[in-house]
């Protein structure tokens, strides 16, 4: 009796702690937020793409790192994902269990496992210099490069979470389009895909959740200009990177600006996760 | 459960006391103490020359940070260093933000290159209308007839200019933004002066090194960095007009030539654009700051000492003839021994530390 009450205690106190730096870190964001939004309005603050950090001239806008971020993780998201559903096919269809899908499926969750920093070493010497020798704007640096990279880093979360729920997919229906004389191909168009929609969507909804949040990589070939991107091969700026650039010297409102902009990515993130969430449960 | 909360707290209580006995023990022991500074990447690798010629020498451990100068100043002003450092002085506004008087010790001189990388060329020459209509995004491509004027021997390329600054904020970015502010009047009214601005063209990368090495990597790249990093990465510099209308390229004789004229008591002045003839026009001090009075925090005498006797070793003979070696220019007499009489003035509970 004594014991269960114990271990009933430890889990209490583990949860409440979880609980309290939750709302701990929200809590000290929006109060660090509000300065900010204070002097300039929360949808002022949103949508102004003015960023001056000036002393005496000093004006705050999130929008060209709202831009930046959305613009490189949508990028991410459509350059990811013929890769990695063509790879998740391969893996949990055709060559189900094979060892070369053994293999590929280890690789794709090493690929996982690598750092931020790696990826964006070999975006800042190798991609780069490739992109530049196309002879766009900016040198190499900017969006798109931001966002091919992006893609590679996302392809293994999307790629792992395809493999399961296409895996999931009874094999009596699947073995029954066969028997009806279907081709693999119909298999995959008229019962895979039907069947694991909505886990398909959620997979990528969750990628884009780490793409958006993601900021050495970024930091590091976006250009860090303060500007809303003007093409695709311009320079921006994303909101996790120019809080990673910023944060060392700011103080005063400057502090706040980047505060809120952690806030307002914070809340992206979450909504964005907590929708992937939602369609999982829903349909699962 | 009131059980477990007893056994809990006591095991607090007791780790906490055997903390403070750790702490106490150190504290005690001359060889083992130790001094943090933090800030500006610019005099960055002149002071980690130092230390590690200072720690081999008195086993006096110092560490340094290099988290740039409004890091430096944050980092003293929240007490977590012994020291900050920083390549923009504290105007009186902002020293009157930090809890108690601080003071400036100048510890060297450096100058900020406007580097290029340009296959091919080797040597420019840029006026200063020129430059700042690079900054102001007015002149785009390195073969403009404005920067062919002035380089009638070098064959510049079609080649737009990729204009590279600091993202983070910045001495560096303060002594260039000074200079330009001096020599544009565009440029004072439109972008200032500052460690973070606004910038009407071009990208940015963090820190001196990120900067030295996106130029390095870009061809068509020009930005401004630390002396010291174009040295050492071998990135070619423009040579810059100063206002006796001379092209100076950057030196030991010629930054030093920049302090050749008067400098205030505290030593607070920018030294951009000198009259000097033979200066070379973004040469600029950079300093050390700390408490005027040590005793804040608990600090003890013994560390107050440590950090001043370090201090004066950095402005002292010996630690100057290293400057020159790692590419910045040694104090001129004149500084040392301002930074001598400003060094006396601290104090650890209203004695003066340094004898």
């Amino acid at each position: 009796m004594k014991s269960e009450k114990i271990t009933k205690l430890i889990l209490l106190i583990a949860s409440v702690i979880i609980l309290l730096i939750f709302s701990g870190m929200a809590w000290s964001m929006v109060k660090g937020a509000i300065p900010a939004f204070g002097k300039f309005g929360f949808f002022g603050f949103i949508f102004s793409t003015e960023w001056n950090p000036t002393e005496d001239h000093e004006v705050y806008g999130a929008m060209p790192f709202i831009a930046g971020t959305l613009i490189t993780s949508l990028l991410a998201l459509i350059i990811c994902f013929p890769l990695s559903f063509s790879t998740s096919l391969f893996i949990a269809e055709y060559f189900r269990k094979k060892r070369i899908a053994v293999v590929l499926g280890t690789l794709v969750d090493l690929l996982a496992g690598v750092p931020s920093i790696v990826y964006g070493l070999w975006g800042f010497y190798t991609i780069r210099p490739l992109i530049a020798s196309l002879g766009f704007e900016g040198q190499g640096f900017g969006i798109f490069t931001s966002g091919l990279i992006l893609a590679i880093m996302i392809i293994p979360y999307a790629t792992s979470i395809s493999n399961e729920i296409i895996s999931m997919v009874p094999n009596e229906l699947k073995e029954a389009a066969y028997s009806l004389g279907a081709t693999r191909l119909e298999v995959i168009t008229s019962v895979i895909i039907p069947n694991s929609r909505s886990g398909l969507v959620a997979g990528y909804i969750l990628a884009l959740g780490r793409a958006l949040g993601e900021t050495m990589a970024v930091t590091m070939l976006i250009g860090n200009a303060n500007i809303i991107p003007k093409g695709l091969f311009s320079p921006g700026n994303s909101m996790a990177s120019v809080i990673a650039n910023q944060f060392g010297e700011a103080d005063g409102l400057k502090l706040s600006a980047l505060i809120a902009i952690g806030l307002l990515l914070f809340a992206v993130t979450a909504l964005v996760n907590a929708t992937g969430k939602m369609i999982i449960r829903k349909f699962a | 459960m009131k059980k477990i909360l007893v056994i809990v707290l006591v095991m607090a209580v007791f780790s906490a006391v055997a903390r403070n006995n750790e702490n106490a023990v150190t504290a005690g022991d001359s060889k083992n103490i130790s001094i943090s500074g933090a800030g500006a990447t610019f005099p960055m690798p002149f002071y980690n020359q130092l230390i590690s010629d200072y720690s081999t020498k008195t086993g006096t451990l110092v560490t340094y940070g290099g988290i740039g100068s409004g890091g430096g100043i944050r980092s003293l002003k929240d007490k977590v260093v012994d020291f900050g450092a920083t390549d923009a002085f504290l105007t009186n506004t902002q020293a009157a933000e930090l809890s108690a008087p601080i003071v400036h010790i100048p510890t060297c001189l450096g100058a900020v290159v406007l580097a290029y990388n340009l296959s091919g060329v080797t040597s420019l020459k840029l006026k200063n209308d020129v430059l700042a209509k690079i900054f102001l995004g007015e002149i785009t491509k390195w073969n403009d007839k404005l920067i062919q004027a002035e380089n009638p021997e070098v064959k510049l390329p079609d080649l737009n200019i990729s204009v590279i600054y600091r993202s983070d904020g910045s001495g560096t970015t303060f002594i260039f933004s000074d200079y330009m502010s001096k020599i544009s009047e565009k440029w004072a009214k439109t972008v200032g002066t500052g460690k973070t601005l606004k910038w009407p063209v071009g990208m940015s990368a963090k820190g001196n090194p990120g900067v030295a090495g996106t130029i390095k990597q870009t061809n068509g790249a020009f930005g401004y960095i630390g002396s010291e990093y174009a040295f050492a990465e071998k990135i070619p510099f423009v040579k810059l007009q100063n206002k006796a209308g001379n092209f100076i390229e950057p030196s030991v004789a010629s930054v030093s030539a920049a302090a050749q004229g008067d400098i205030p008591a505290d030593t607070r002045v920018m030294l951009t654009n000198s009259s000097d003839p033979k200066a070379y026009p973004i040469s600029a001090f950079t300093w050390i700051i700390l408490y005027k009075e040590q005793s804040y925090n608990d600090r003890t005498l013994q560390q107050a000492e440590e950090t001043v006797k370090f201090l004066n070793w950095l402005i002292g003979s010996d630690a100057q003839a290293v400057a020159q070696k790692v590419d910045y220019a040694p104090l001129p007499e004149k500084a040392v021994s301002l930074a001598k009489t400003i060094l006396k003035s601290v104090t650890y509970k209203g004695v003066p530390v340094l004898k």
